[in-house]
């Protein structure tokens, strides 16, 4: 068989579609909760240590007794509380939002490792939980809850940020601060909720790798989805559309990979696929860098009655 | 409350602010050690006696600051050009791999002249590491942050490829590790019958270097002015691309440095465990010393410190010794609050 062939092979079967929709869902949550903490000024780079926290916590509720749903709250709970830290350090104390992620990358992640092995000292094969089960929705191809839940709020992000007083706050704080002020909105608390918001969707994106696509927590298991999710916000031009249908193209290309790995049959090194997502990443960066229109704001501090 | 900026900010409130962080930080993981149920005091007492309490201890601690200095410095220079170099991860893995590249018996030369080539070729690998992010940059304005980053990926997944292929140990017994660096790459001993290398040395030495380059020359000059403002400094005549490009050769450079260092001072050979996230944690490094070449000395050895520290008192107690990252992690946190409050004052009103 020859080459193209086996592409067509590949993209002609449901499974594959199937592996697409499942990979590209924690990317749909991650980049959409990246977009809403941009598009109100905050980068937000400590989303890889959220998605960590989220996949420890809500794996973590439910292996303790909680129901899965609960577990979902769980994650969401606890990647909207480092979300408030990150919008405590960055909005009104404007501290670099660049250093002050990183910290709450590390801190998150730290401290995910620490809970886990306080809690199960020597696991050395990691114990698991009953995860979401797949649901065949009519027409659809079957996926859990949750990927169906991230598809909605795709929508759900969508209106609001365009048909929404909110939403136009939100957009507001994030291209002229000041301008929002003179309308008597306040500026902090709307990047302070956004930051919050974007941070707990970081954290779904987390636990649905624990609750859904695997059924355990392994350390490193996010393995920098968290970073691929910026580059594809400035892919997305910062909108949740295109945001989403990155994440599927993205997705397209790492089922594609993952296939084309197990049909080369070892000829080539299975790390020269691992590596395509990360470089596509780059190169998505560097297509779109040169008309990359970011939000006004972003990364600029505002404090009230400076210029 | 409002921030004013100080319009001066006096040396001992310099000095205060990371001391003042890192009690902070250790007050807040006081609760995480609370806990688990341990002593705090106790638990405390037994991190700080495994770090500094014993002749092995103190080699221990100086041993593990020897890359952490390096790649501080790494990050220290980079963030004073502005330029968000959080590739050292990726950069030291490259200086690792070029080190038992050249010092894995390619060239038959004696040590005097080995080891200079070899540490050279770990920088030189490093810094090209970062010099494509640092172009990209420049040339297409793309976020060098996220450039960074993802290169960790890509460099662990091809040391990774290498080590289970071209480079792999015949002798191994099938673990993915390189051959071992010829005898004459290996850096010397500094103490006998422990594992405190030369590598230190040069990590010292270069931070003086850095400091004198940063405060006595033309170069170092121009770096904190592209530093402080791009578009003044170019106003001004001076080659802020230059000045970017050879920034990042720098910095990429001191982390490849520290990479080819604990290959040929520590391990002499690589795996994919080299490096337990030196990279990430020069980040904090480099801000705990407020980015001062000397400064990173210090903050170094504490890093270093509550790392060996906690090792040793997670083997006493049921604490995990992850502590020490999330220590590490809030370290960084606090300073930069600290940092804030000594650059501010609180006014009322």
């Amino acid at each position: 068989m020859d080459f193209l062939s086996i592409i067509l092979d590949i993209l002609l079967s449901a499974a594959f579609w199937t592996a697409v929709l499942r990979i590209a869902t924690p990317y749909v949550l991650g980049t959409l909760g990246e977009l809403l903490c941009e598009r109100a000024g905050v980068l937000n780079l400590g989303i890889e240590g959220i998605m960590t926290l989220g996949a420890m916590a809500g794996w973590m509720a439910v292996y303790q007794g909680a129901d899965l749903w609960t577990g979902v709250l769980v994650a969401a709970s606890c990647g909207a509380l480092l979300g408030l830290l990150h919008a405590a350090l960055t909005v009104p104390l404007g501290l670099s939002q660049h250093v002050t992620g990183i910290g709450v990358t590390l801190l998150g992640t730290s401290l995910s490792y620490f809970v886990y092995r306080l809690v199960l000292p020597q696991a050395s094969t990691p114990p698991t939980i009953e995860p979401f089960q797949p649901l065949a929705l009519p027409g659809a191809l079957a996926q859990t809850p949750l990927t169906y839940l991230a598809f909605l709020l795709v929508a759900v992000v969508a209106y609001v940020l365009y048909r929404t007083p909110v939403g136009l706050a939100v957009r507001m704080v994030g291209e002229n601060p000041a301008a929002a002020e003179a309308q008597g909105l306040n500026v902090t608390a709307i990047r302070i909720g956004a930051v919050m918001a974007g941070s707990a969707l970081m954290a779904l994106a987390g636990a649905f790798l624990t609750l859904s696509a695997f059924n355990a927590f392994f350390f490193n298991m996010v393995n920098g989805r968290g970073w691929i999710c910026i580059a594809l916000v400035v892919f997305a031009s910062w909108r949740p559309g295109k945001a989403m249908l990155g994440a599927l193209l993205f997705a397209v290309f790492d089922a594609l990979q993952l296939r084309l790995q197990q049909a080369s049959g070892g000829v080539l090194p299975y790390q020269l696929f691992l590596m395509m997502p990360y470089l596509l990443s780059i190169l998505a960066l560097v297509l779109v860098a040169r008309r990359a229109s970011y939000p006004r704001a972003l990364m600029i501090p505002y404090r009230k009655g400076e210029r | 409350m409002r921030l004013e900026p100080r319009t001066d900010t006096p040396l001992a409130l310099r000095l205060l602010a990371p001391v003042g962080a890192v009690v902070a930080a250790l007050a807040l993981c006081a609760l995480l050690v609370a806990w688990t149920g341990a002593p705090v005091l106790r638990a405390y007492g037994l991190l700080f006696e495994g770090a500094v309490g014993s002749r092995f201890a103190l080699t221990e601690t100086l041993t593990r600051a020897t890359p952490l200095i390096l790649t501080g410095l790494a990050a220290a220079v980079a963030f004073r050009a502005k330029l968000w170099n959080i590739g050292a991860e990726g950069q030291l893995y490259m200086g690792a791999l070029a080190a038992v590249v050249v010092g894995g018996g390619m060239l038959d030369l004696p040590a005097w002249a080995l080891i200079p080539v070899v540490m050279i070729a770990g920088m030189a690998a490093g810094g090209v590491t970062l010099l494509g992010p640092a172009v990209l940059k420049v040339r297409f304005g793309v976020d060098e942050v996220v450039t960074t980053l993802l290169l960790n990926f890509v460099v662990l997944l091809l040391v990774s490829m290498l080590l289970e292929g071209a480079l792999k140990d015949p002798m191994g017994m099938g673990w993915p590790q390189s051959a071992p660096v010829a005898e004459a790459a290996e850096l010397p001993k500094l103490v006998e019958r422990t594992r405190l290398h030369a590598g230190l040395a040069i990590a010292l030495g270069l931070s003086v270097l850095l400091w004198l380059v940063d405060t006595r020359t033309i170069w170092g000059y121009e770096n904190r002015a592209v530093g402080a403002n791009p578009r003044a400094a170019a106003f001004a005549g001076m080659p802020v691309t230059r000045v970017m490009l050879r920034t990042a050769l720098l910095s990429g450079g001191l982390a490849g440095l520290a990479g080819a260092a604990e290959v040929c001072g520590l391990k002499g050979y690589l795996t994919l465990d080299l490096s337990p996230g030196f990279g990430y944690s020069g980040i904090v490094v480099a801000m705990l010393a407020q980015l001062h070449p000397i400064g990173v000395v210090g903050a170094a050895l504490f890093i270093a410190g509550i790392f060996v520290g906690a090792d040793a008192m997670s083997r006493a107690m049921p604490v995990p010794n992850y502590i020490a990252d999330v220590l590490v992690a809030a370290s960084l946190l606090c300073m930069l609050v600290a940092g804030l409050l000594a650059r501010y004052r609180l006014r009322r009103g």
